[in-house]
């Protein structure tokens, strides 16, 4: 009885480690959502949203608050970006938010620059002010345009 | 050219047949799984036998894999100043292709090789058919359990190694190579997700439970009742099940996605 017994007991230990590695795998470091509802979820709206992914990172000051949502086509033909944020954080209504690139090569995140307001931004509610992805290409392309142009110009 | 011919064709033959009798033994598995009664003791013991006694050589191969893996990437990346990737790297590469197959190559090697000599030393020694005087289907008593046991267990050996060479390569990278922990970290948790990489790993992970469990059970249920069968049946099963999972491992990685 007693090997049976510790043979169960190792078997039940195996069984509540494995299922702990697949736990912290999917939920940590596969960012299956955790976060869940019932934190702040805001609304931005882009013109361009380049290379911005869901799950991408919000950040205050470098600081990670919270990550992007869902990231969808609105009935202006705009981006419209869904993110999740702490619960606790209070953002005046005249905050900005902005498309980001972490270093030349890196990936893009969002970057919420604080306002001046008393009045806080609320679950469900959207930014004002928001700053669309910088394009490489497009600033090169303006600027050969740009430079053409001075040329041809008498 | 004829003998030549016909040489080729009794191999196919022989090896449809075989592919057939393996998805036969495989239906009868599911349905004696399925059909009460369950025998959970003989359930433990497998569990016990396959899982539980591999766990220490999956933790170890899973730690020495993640910390040569880090010294690995930190040579190539600091070139380039990009150390803070390394996690991504590691991340990458053991969650997605290294976690299942060394996993599966391990298990099938400890685990798969044991379950046939056993199975087929069962054979030899008319075991089975002591079963089937007592009327008791050896599918049932002593197949079922050893092929499910090894389609459960897969996967839990997969968290575990991959964990641990995760813990492996955090000491490698942050302690002992200096790469700061937080960016180790982030980027690891930035760069995977779960339904591309996390999915992939685990449904790898059972995929090769089901392969190693069908070919060690198989390979030991038909093996010849002689020593020389027992011996067959061993090197058999660990060549066709490595083989088969590093075949299966391509074709998932492929297919993913589609």
């Amino acid at each position: 009885m007693a090997s049976t017994r510790s043979s169960e007991f190792a078997v039940g230990l195996f069984v509540m480690a494995g299922l702990a590695s697949i736990a912290y795998l999917s939920l940590q470091v596969g960012g299956l959502n955790y976060r869940g509802e019932g934190g702040l979820q805001l609304v931005a709206h882009f013109d361009d949203v380049g290379g911005l992914t869901t799950r991408a990172p919000v950040s205050i000051a470098g600081v990670t608050v919270g990550q992007v949502r869902s990231i969808a086509l609105d009935e202006y033909m705009r981006a419209q970006v869904i993110m999740d944020l702490d619960s606790d954080l209070a953002l005046p209504v005249d905050s900005v938010v902005a498309i980001r690139t972490a270093g030349i090569l890196g990936d893009q995140f969002l970057a919420v620059e604080p306002g001046a307001e008393e009045v806080v931004l609320t679950s469900g509610e959207e930014f004002s002010f928001s700053e669309d992805a910088l394009s490489l290409e497009r600033l090169i392309g303006k600027f050969v345009n740009n430079a053409g142009l001075s040329s041809d110009d008498p | 050219m004829r003998a030549r011919l016909e040489t080729l064709g009794a191999r196919t033959l022989d090896g449809i047949g075989a592919l057939g009798a393996v998805a036969v033994l495989a239906l009868q598995i599911v349905r004696m799984g399925l059909k009460p009664p369950y025998r959970l003791r003989r359930w433990v013991d497998e569990v016990l036998d396959s899982g539980v006694r591999s766990v220490l050589i999956v933790c170890l191969s899973g730690a020495t894999v993640g910390a040569s893996l880090s010294l690995l990437g930190y040579g190539t990346l600091s070139r380039f100043g990009a150390e803070g990737f390394l996690g991504a790297l590691v991340g990458h590469a053991l969650v997605r292709e290294l976690g299942p197959v060394l996993t599966a190559l391990l298990v099938a090697g400890r685990a798969g090789s044991a379950m046939a000599a056993e199975i087929a030393s069962m054979v030899q020694t008319e075991q089975l058919d002591g079963l089937r005087m007592m009327s008791i289907d050896p599918v049932d008593y002593v197949i079922t359990p050893k092929a499910c046991s090894m389609i459960a267990v897969m996967p839990l050996l997969y968290g575990l190694f991959v964990v641990v060479a995760l813990l492996g390569a955090l000491y490698v990278g942050v302690d002992l190579l200096g790469v700061d922990r937080g960016q180790f970290l982030s980027s690891l948790e930035d760069a995977l997700n779960f339904r591309e990489h996390v999915a992939q790993g685990l449904v790898k992970a059972l995929a090769f439970g089901v392969l190693v469990g069908l070919i060690a059970t198989y390979r030991g249920y038909t093996s010849e009742p002689t020593s020389a069968g027992v011996s067959a049946a061993t090197t058999g099963t660990v060549v066709t099940a490595s083989v088969s999972i590093l075949v299966c491992n391509y074709v998932i990685t492929a297919l993913w996605g589609i």
